[in-house]
């Protein structure tokens, strides 16, 4: 619409507003601006683990710690998580009000699972005493997936109130955009954890 | 249960009667402060305006309003830390031989502290966020930001970081390490006091706002822009904020996870930055020099954005070089990231990663440096008028060189193995922040405040601050350049040698003329206001300028523009004045708007009582005020009912008392 | 550039004048700190070329396109020219070019851990000549300076002879602090837990002004020592006074002069416990505490040293005043016995080198730190592990703390 009136030939006296206009949505532009944010806050938490990573300080190593069978099933939670999530999404754009709150329920309870194996695991190393004061190894360890558990125990209450909202309150346009961001965010989560997978459970206990 | 001190211990924490310092000057200023908040509430409350308060500017979701208060909270912050600034002075005119001065090490130590984060945290970032938050929406033709409710969130946490530090001056401490904390002096066992933990919650917090606040104005930017005006008609002030958000983006969860470590550090016994247990001081370094070098860029970009509107419209002339200008911002924000060791060349980095950092930074000089030259031709063959703000130009273009110049001889690491953390330093810094950023702020200040208010500020009052300024800072910094020149590091409460006194005098004259200044400011906003019938401007175009925003009324409406402007050019205004534009005077239709909230402050309030709580280990303040934030915000999310429509008829009635106000001007 | 420095010697002139007042950075007594003026004073001329010439347009602009003057020329809607366009970004980019070559070389040449080759303009070292070693120790708030090869220490008190290289290795105890004569030569951070190094050379006799140039705490500003630039005999002179007044600096008498304090007084030690400054950058002066560089991971039992203590794990020493979280009833019951207990897992990580195209990205030695571990804090080089980890005595091979 602004390009064709933008050309008017010199003799025509130029547009210099117009009637009706709507500025289009910003919600999810601006919500990616903040997902690139958050991803720059688990970049520097990758450097530190990267920097500290093999400061032991006479501590455990990472191979005596991390028990690779729980994180596999603790990442298994994840991945379906995500799986699920996108089910929800697709009953949300058939408009099934129900069936996207079931999936959105089996989601959480996959977040849950995560989250709690997640909390097994710490206390398990600060029973060990290998806890996050033991070394900077173990600092930068338990910040960083800890960060990533946070913002997953965020992500699960968004999402229970996202149901309540969208009981409430249908499957209008409103809650449509933000079960879109939540999804968002989701599979963002899920993007950083195969990050984190890698990089701390699988160097770690491999290398 | 609990034994009796368990109990207050429980309840209080940390905090006792100790807590309360005992410095006279302190409960001098304590006592001072107390009664002026005591004078303004009841004065509130006699005139009964709270109401009017909370509904017109607290709870207000006008990104005008908005720009408004972050301005006022950033001029309050800058009498605080100039306050801290004078003092400084005063102390090292005095404290030489025997003669230990009036400041003993432990209040010393936290004024130049605070200092610094006052001055870069609560002062210079409000009144940068504020002009952006002001104007952006007028000069693209938006009508808001794109999420207003988190900028007015955004606001009352950078208002709670404020309060935050402006506790410690009255309850406990600040911190006494520097204005960027460097470990291990601000770990838990060399400063178990409250003054870190202070630093580190007002920062956290403060710092949250202005990330949202970032995000926020990129998305505005990005999206929201009158149809017609593609990136490369974008105002360069626009342009300018463009990049300075993105530098907050991507600069703020830095600076977000260093705090967040070393909390960590202090409250849970990590070993990111400690001595022992595998610890690296050095990673703290290098990360808060990761955000806060793009924050020097933050800081200024905008300012440029300010002389460069500022210049155009004073010379009568269109700017000169509008594509190198927008060339050499983005240049300028993309190499803000490639210079941080600057920093720090003398913490033993090879030869080769110092000259690749001091190389770095010597190529910024050349996008500035065509700054300045597009400035200067824009004078060439214009109508210069000397009105206040182009004042502020010319006056940073004379002094702002001489800071760039002191900046490159920084930049060579050899030479700044002499100059490190000396007086020199400051005095650079200085130079480049007030030459530059405060220069360009009280610029903007005078050139848009008939378009916040409907008046213009009073010019004789203006040009006498703005002549004690200038003059001041010369006197103020020349001195520590030659000081530097002589070997004196910063931060030093006391000195040896006698012959250096003399230039410590004569930079504490200059403060005095600054703080001459600074009172001349307020008197002339007082004028102003006094004389604001005088001073009124009725055409919203005062300075016959060029951007969109002088096309609507002074102040604008509500909703800033009746219609969504159309755009040819990046002087949009001036564009419309050429070529015959009429202002539409019918067809009105009703102006979808979003309604104001409360949440933003009350949340705000709460982090503050999160924070306070966190500061002074009183566990249950600390959890139970951020349960309620979750519960605010959820509570927040369930109202449905965000926005309202202005009836058109109100619209045409607004427009139609313009109308009439701008013939009777013609008449 | 003959030009250039014919245009910059008035400026020069003026410098130097005002080095008379006590300028000491512009008319300093170090041959290393000469050639920094020297590099100051290239680059101050080099960015007046063209700076002088903005600030005069900038004013003579102002007062001849002034609203009152009708007379100049009006193009209101003049604004752009691609030949100015050209020269503004290329006269800065040009004088760029310049100093960032001259920055290069000289950021190379007064590298601070280079060896010096030449003791003043001209002069070239022989080859049999045997500089001043001096490990320097930041404390709390005082300066420590022992002479390894002389068997002496001082507090706050440094003495060289003049001509003669001086090679100060320097670490702190706790908090950072930065070593600055400015009369002989550029600062260096002193960090704890790692060694700087510094490299200078005194060639006018004198006492010059030393202090810390970082700021570390209450007693910061009394951080301050005398320098003394001596003649070879004054020097031995010198020497000899330390050794005859002076106490031993045992481990014990460390640890009591390491307990903060400000305003110390001169204070000589005749005698140096050996190995101490290695122990202090390794954070084990301690009898109780492993080296850093002798810590292995999950095994950080009690490991014989030269010095044949047993020692215990660095991990339990941190005062964060939480001692109450940690798994271990007490502090001298070390972690490390149980982590030892837990690990029959050999140490797999050996040192690695880092190789930076065969220049050492960073020299701030952390001793211990792997090298790709703390080496990189973000893709900088500022850090610790540039290779080649001397330490002051040992030659255990570091593997990760």
């Amino acid at each position: 619409m602004a390009d064709q009136t933008m050309t008017t030939a010199d003799s025509e006296k130029p547009i210099f507003y117009v009637e009706d206009y709507h500025a289009p949505g910003s919600t999810m532009f601006g919500f990616w601006i903040y997902l690139m944010s958050d991803t720059l806050i688990f970049a520097v938490l990758f450097a530190t683990y990267g920097v500290l990573g093999h400061a032991y300080a006479g501590g455990p190593t990472p191979k005596e710690t991390l028990e690779l069978p729980l994180v596999a099933l603790n990442t298994a939670m994840l991945l379906l998580s995500s799986i699920t999530y996108g089910f929800a999404m697709l009953e949300m754009e058939r408009n099934d009000k129900t069936k996207t709150l079931l999936w959105l329920a089996v989601t959480g309870l996959f977040g849950i699972a995560f989250v709690g194996l997640e909390l097994h695991e710490f206390s398990g190393l600060i029973a060990e005493g290998a806890g996050p004061w033991r070394s900077a190894y173990l600092s930068s360890f338990f910040t960083l997936v800890g960060t990533h558990g946070l913002h997953v125990t965020i992500g699960i209450i968004w999402l229970v109130t996202l149901m309540a909202q969208v009981m409430i309150h249908g499957l209008g346009e409103d809650n449509r955009r933000r079960l879109t961001c939540l999804s968002l965010f989701w599979h963002f989560l899920d993007v950083i954890w195969i990050g984190v997978f890698s990089v701390v459970y699988l160097l770690g206990a491999l290398g | 249960m609990f034994s009796n001190t368990d109990f207050w211990s429980f309840i209080f924490g940390r905090l006792t009667w100790e807590s309360i310092p005992h410095e006279p000057i302190v409960q001098v200023t304590f006592a001072v402060v107390t009664l002026g908040a005591i004078a303004v509430l009841g004065a509130i409350t006699y005139f009964r305006l709270w109401g009017y308060l909370w509904k017109d500017w607290i709870t207000s979701i006008d990104h005008k309003k908005i720009g408004v208060m972050y301005i006022i909270l950033g001029l309050v912050m800058l009498v605080r830390g100039f306050s801290d600034a004078i003092m400084m002075r005063a102390q090292q005119a005095i404290a030489f031989g025997d003669n230990q001065g009036y400041l003993p090490a432990h209040h010393y130590d936290q004024i130049f502290t605070a200092h610094g984060v006052i001055m870069i945290f609560f002062a210079a970032m409000p009144l940068i966020v504020g002009v952006m938050n002001f104007v952006v929406p007028l000069q693209i033709g938006a009508r808001d930001v794109a999420f207003p409710f988190l900028n007015n969130f955004s606001f009352w946490m950078t208002a709670a970081g404020a309060v935050l530090i402006m506790l410690s001056l009255f309850l406990g401490e600040f911190a006494k390490t520097g204005w960027l904390a460097f470990p291990p002096l601000s770990e838990g066992t060399y400063s178990p006091g409250v003054g870190v933990d202070y630093y580190i919650w007002a920062l956290q917090i403060a710092g949250l706002g202005t990330l949202l606040s970032g995000v926020n104005l990129v998305a505005t930017i990005i999206k929201m822009r009158a149809p017609g005006m593609s990136m490369m008609k974008i105002p360069i002030f626009t342009w300018t904020a463009l990049c300075t958000n993105i530098l907050i983006v991507a600069a703020f969860p830095v600076l977000t996870v260093v705090l967040a470590m070393l909390s960590l550090d202090r409250y849970v016994g990590t070993h990111f930055f400690t001595n022992d247990g595998g610890g690296n001081m050095m990673m703290y370094v290098n990360l808060i020099w990761i955000w806060g070098h793009p924050e020097v860029y933050i800081l200024i970009l905008p300012a440029f954005g300010v002389y460069s509107e500022v210049v155009a419209t004073f010379s009568g002339k269109r700017l000169f070089g509008y594509v190198s200008m927008v060339y050499a911002t983005a240049v300028i924000t993309l190499l803000s990231y490639l210079v941080w060791l600057h920093h720090f060349f003398t913490m033993g980095s090879g030869a080769d990663v110092n000259s690749f950092f001091g190389i770095t930074t010597m190529i910024i000089s050349i996008p500035t440096g065509a700054k300045i030259f597009n400035w200067l031709f824009t004078m060439y063959k214009g109508r210069i008028r000397f009105e206040l703000p182009m004042m502020w130009t010319i006056a940073f273009m004379l002094t702002f060189v001489i800071g760039g110049m002191t900046g490159v001889m920084l930049a060579v690491p050899p030479v700044d193995f002499v100059f490190h953390n000396s007086l020199f330093l400051v005095a650079h810094f200085h130079n480049v922040i007030i030459g530059g950023v405060l220069f360009g702020m009280f610029a903007a200040i005078n050139f848009w405040f008939p378009k916040a208010f409907g008046f213009k500020l009073d010019p004789f009052w203006g040009k006498l601050s703005f002549w004690f300024w200038v003059t001041g800072f010369y006197f103020a910094f020349m001195p520590l350049y030659v000081l530097g020149l002589m070997g004196v590091t910063r931060r030093l409460r006391h000195f040896d040698d006698p012959s250096l006194q003399i230039w410590f005098v004569i930079a504490a004259f200059g403060a005095l003329l600054i703080a001459a200044g600074i009172a001349c400011f307020f008197v002339q906003v007082f004028q102003s206001v006094r004389k604001r019938e005088e001073l009124r401007d009725e055409t919203g175009d005062p300075w016959n300028a060029r951007t969109l925003e002088w096309s609507t009324s002074s102040p604008p409406p509500e909703y800033n523009y009746a219609f969504t402007p159309m755009v040819h050019d990046h002087d949009a205004w001036y564009d419309m004045k050429n070529r015959g534009y009429e202002r539409p005077l019918e067809d009105f239709r009703p102006i979808h708007m979003p309604k104001n909230s409360g949440t933003g402050p009350i949340l705000a309030g709460l982090s503050v009582a999160f924070g306070f709580g966190m500061i002074w280990y009183m566990w249950w303040l600390a959890a139970l005020s951020l349960a309620a934030m979750v519960v605010v915000a959820i509570v927040h999310t369930f109202n449905y009912d965000r926005d309202y429509h202005i009836p058109a008829e109100e619209v045409a009635a607004t427009e139609e008392r313009r109308t009439r106000l701008l013939a009777k001007q013609q008449a | 550039m003959k030009k250039t420095l014919r245009a910059g010697l008035p400026l020069l002139g003026i410098l130097l004048g005002l080095s008379g007042c006590g300028m000491v950075v512009l008319d300093p007594a170090g041959y290393v700190a000469a050639q920094q003026r020297d590099l100051l004073v290239i680059s101050v001329v080099l960015m007046l070329l063209i700076i002088l010439p903005v600030m005069a347009a900038t004013a003579y602009f102002a007062w001849k396109y002034r609203h009152d003057n009708l007379e100049a020329d009006y193009q209101p809607d003049w604004h752009h020219s691609t030949q100015l366009e050209v020269l503004i970004w290329s006269a800065p980019l040009l004088i760029i070019i310049a100093l960032g070559a001259i920055t290069w070389i000289g950021t190379h040449t007064l590298d601070p851990y280079r060896e010096l080759t030449r003791i003043e303009h001209g002069k070239v070292i022989p080859q049999d000549t045997k500089g001043l070693n001096v490990e320097v120790v930041s404390l709390n708030w005082k300066w420590l300076f022992i002479y390894p090869d002389l068997g002496i220490a001082t507090v706050n008190e440094l003495a060289a002879p003049v001509d003669t290289p001086i090679d100060f290795d320097l670490t702190s105890s706790d908090i950072m602090n930065s070593f600055y004569i400015p009369a002989l030569a550029g600062q260096i951070y002193t960090m704890a837990g790692m060694k700087t190094q510094l490299h200078a050379v005194i060639n006018k006799t004198g006492t010059y002004k030393g202090f810390s140039a970082n700021y570390s705490g209450a007693g910061f500003s009394g951080m301050n020592f005398a320098f003394h630039g001596m003649k070879e005999d004054a020097f031995k002179e010198w020497v000899r006074k330390v050794q005859a007044k002076g106490d031993r600096l045992s481990r014990k008498a460390y640890l009591s002069l390491r307990q903060p304090s400000e305003d110390v007084p001169v204070k000589y030690y005749s005698g140096v416990d050996k190995n101490l400054f290695h122990d202090i950058v390794n954070r084990c002066v301690e009898q109780s505490k492993v080296c850093m560089n002798a810590m292995k991971p999950g095994e950080a039992g009690p490991k014989e040293t030269e010095l044949g203590n047993d020692r215990e794990s660095v991990g339990a020493n941190h005062a964060n005043g939480n001692p109450a979280r940690r798994n271990e009833p007490s502090a001298n019951e070390p972690e490390g016995s149980k982590s030892r207990s837990q690990s029959a897992v050999p140490n797999t990580l050996k040192q690695e080198k880092r190789d930076e195209g065969g220049s050492p990205g960073a020299h701030a030695t952390r001793e211990g730190d792997n090298g790709d571990g703390a080496g990189n804090a973000s893709g900088s080089g500022a850090n610790t592990n540039g290779g080649g980890a001397e330490n002051g005595g040992t030659k255990e091979p570091a593997p990760t703390d």
